[in-house]
């Protein structure tokens, strides 16, 4: 049975929602592996199992957690040379497109980013990546010795705990990581703060683009999505423009979203976006050229004056709510 | 301070991107190339080290001849040299071969900052720039939304979920940036016209020593098959004749949001 490895990203010892969609795919696809660095690890032990992982293993060093990339791919390297699994993949995350890049250069093996799918064909690996904003599917097969390197978009798979789910066996490892070569530290950690349920978990989000004119008028998207408990998003132009701060970002540099309900304000939908959203279940639209994309991907589009438009409609909806 | 950064000529990202159904590849022929745009803030953030500290700004580029225009762009923007890796054995090179050809053409050369954007806009598997410090054996700060450098270090503001991290590195390193970083300048017509006499050397395949480690013969990956993507079906346009704003009210109330 081939051996599929996860890289168990975890946050204060709970894995990252992307963690267990992989954990669902590979455990379709062989007996899995997560392998979970960094401070608390081991208390992702339970879960990771409960998705799907046969074994564990577990590093907690901080230096995991304090070093970008270099000390997980040390020690991935050790560990893949040792136990020749088949497939590793990674959710394609800032940290996990570090890592997989670079061990795909320290291993000489295959590379594929972006990816939405993972099957098994001929007794090797056919993958599933969009292109284009996901309008074109392209299937890549590795054409290197194994393991594969697989970066699956986050979102790209539904999560599912394991029909039979036993205790997974538990390998702590405790080998010292330091490095000789010169490395990146991170020094201290800032929190940008927003208000309203998290983008990755909200079930309706309200996103602008750079059709809102100026970064003052994201305070009428604020109010909007206070009004119906969304979560606000902004487009790539915005965010490098510096109207809001790039946690808000949806698209193919930020996060990728699957609301019930999108609503996108003054957004074009340039591809560099819609790969980030379209896949969420109804997407509303409202923005004034005609021609704009965004408008063959909505259920509902309205040509129009967001400035105008968004504030009726904050009022529209509060009259419905009896306000 | 020496400051290398990397470019690549894309397909201009306002037009729709083609794939050859037979190839597989990139349609360029009819189409606009252009410089990543995401690229511009890679060489103007190397522009602004070198007008702060001195030193020369290099381009690199990997393509076809015409991929000299991205290199020119560069230039004219006010990069001091370039270098073009072009040959016809490097013609469809994934990732890991591209940085391999960089990390081989840049050898002994001393740079003390590499930079890159954190992806193409095209391809956006942004696998490059790790794979390029992995094979160069030096510290990556991706993401970089703010990069300052000073003291044989360089400092950064790495983008996260939640956030930014603050992540130092000591020289050299490999830095990606996001368009965010800075504002790219536009070319002006005296630079355009000095671009034309800046030295752009031409590396082939034979200058670069990596004896089938590059190009058609160390692929580790192929494309096999090209479908197009269940489409999503665009649903009603209603143009906005002062009702807009109650037909998403009422739309929303259908979907039980409000």
């Amino acid at each position: 049975m081939a051996g599929v490895w996860v890289f168990a990203e975890t946050v204060d010892g709970s894995p990252k929602p992307v963690v267990l969609e992989l954990l669902t795919k590979a455990r379709s696809l062989g007996e899995t592996t997560a392998v979970a660095l960094g401070p608390g690890a081991s208390k992702a032990v339970a879960t990771l199992g409960k998705y799907g992982a046969k074994r564990v293993y577990v590093h907690e060093d901080p230096a995991f957690r304090d070093t970008l990339a270099t000390p997980a791919v040390d020690l991935l390297a050790r560990l893949i040379e040792k136990d020749q699994p088949d497939l590793v993949i990674f959710g394609m995350t800032y940290d996990g497109r570090d890592v997989a890049s670079r061990l795909s250069a320290r291993l000489s093996t295959a590379l594929i980013a972006n990816a939405t799918d993972v099957v098994s064909k001929n007794g090797g690996w056919a993958i599933v990546s969009p292109v284009f904003g996901g309008t074109l599917l392209v299937t890549t097969v590795p054409r290197a010795k194994p393991p594969t390197l697989v970066l699956i978009r986050p979102k790209a798979v539904a999560a599912a705990p394991a029909a039979s789910a036993g205790a997974p066996q538990v390998q702590m490892l405790t080998e010292p990581v330091e490095s000789a070569k010169p490395v990146a530290r991170v020094l201290r950690r800032e929190k940008e703060k927003a208000s309203g349920p998290k983008l990755e978990d909200a079930a309706v989000i309200v996103s602008g683009g750079r059709g809102l004119g100026a970064p003052e008028n994201f305070k009428m998207l604020d109010e909007l999505a206070a009004e119906l408990g969304a979560a606000v998003g902004a487009s790539r132009a915005v965010v490098d423009a510096g109207w809001k701060p790039y946690s808000f970002q949806i698209g193919q540099t930020g996060k990728t979203v699957k609301p019930a309900v999108y609503i996108a304000l003054g957004i074009s939908g340039a591809m560099q976006h819609t790969v980030g959203m379209k896949g969420a279940r109804t997407i509303i639209a409202i923005n004034k050229d005609p021609e704009a994309p965004i408008f063959k991907l909505a259920d509902l589009g309205v040509v129009g004056d967001v400035h105008k438009i968004v504030p009726q409609l904050i009022q529209e909806v509060r009259s419905r709510k009896g306000k | 301070m020496n400051v290398l950064v990397c470019v690549k000529q894309i397909p201009d990202p306002n037009a729709p991107g083609k794939l050859d159904p037979q190839t597989r590849r990139l349609v360029r022929d009819g189409v606009d190339l252009v410089l990543d745009p995401g690229d511009e803030h890679a060489v103007e953030a190397g522009l602004q080290l070198v007008e702060k500290d001195g030193g020369e700004a290099t381009i690199i580029s990997m393509g076809p001849p015409r991929a000299l225009e991205a290199i020119r762009r560069a230039l004219a923007m006010g990069a001091h040299r370039g270098i073009l890796i072009t040959d016809p054995g490097l013609e469809n090179s994934d990732a890991l071969s591209t940085a391999r050809a960089i990390a081989a053409a840049i050898t002994g050369q001393g740079y003390d900052l590499i930079i890159c954007g954190t992806e193409s806009t095209d391809g956006s598997s942004g696998a490059v720039p790790a794979q390029l410090a992995e094979l160069l054996g030096l510290p990556l700060l991706s993401f970089a939304k703010k990069l300052e450098v000073s003291d044989g270090k360089a400092v950064i503001d790495r983008q996260t979920d939640d956030g930014y991290d603050v992540v130092e590195a000591p020289l050299p390193v490999v830095v990606t940036v996001t368009g965010g970083i800075n504002e790219a300048r536009y070319p002006a017509l005296r630079g355009i016209m000095q671009a034309k006499n800046k030295e752009v050397k031409h590396v082939g395949l034979g200058d670069l020593g990596l004896d089938g480690k590059a190009g058609k013969l160390a692929l580790t990956q192929e494309v096999v098959d090209l479908t197009p993507a269940e489409a999503r079906k665009a649903g009603e346009v209603v143009e906005d004749k002062g009702e807009g704003a109650k037909r998403v009210a009422d739309f929303l109330q259908e979907l039980k949001v409000i």
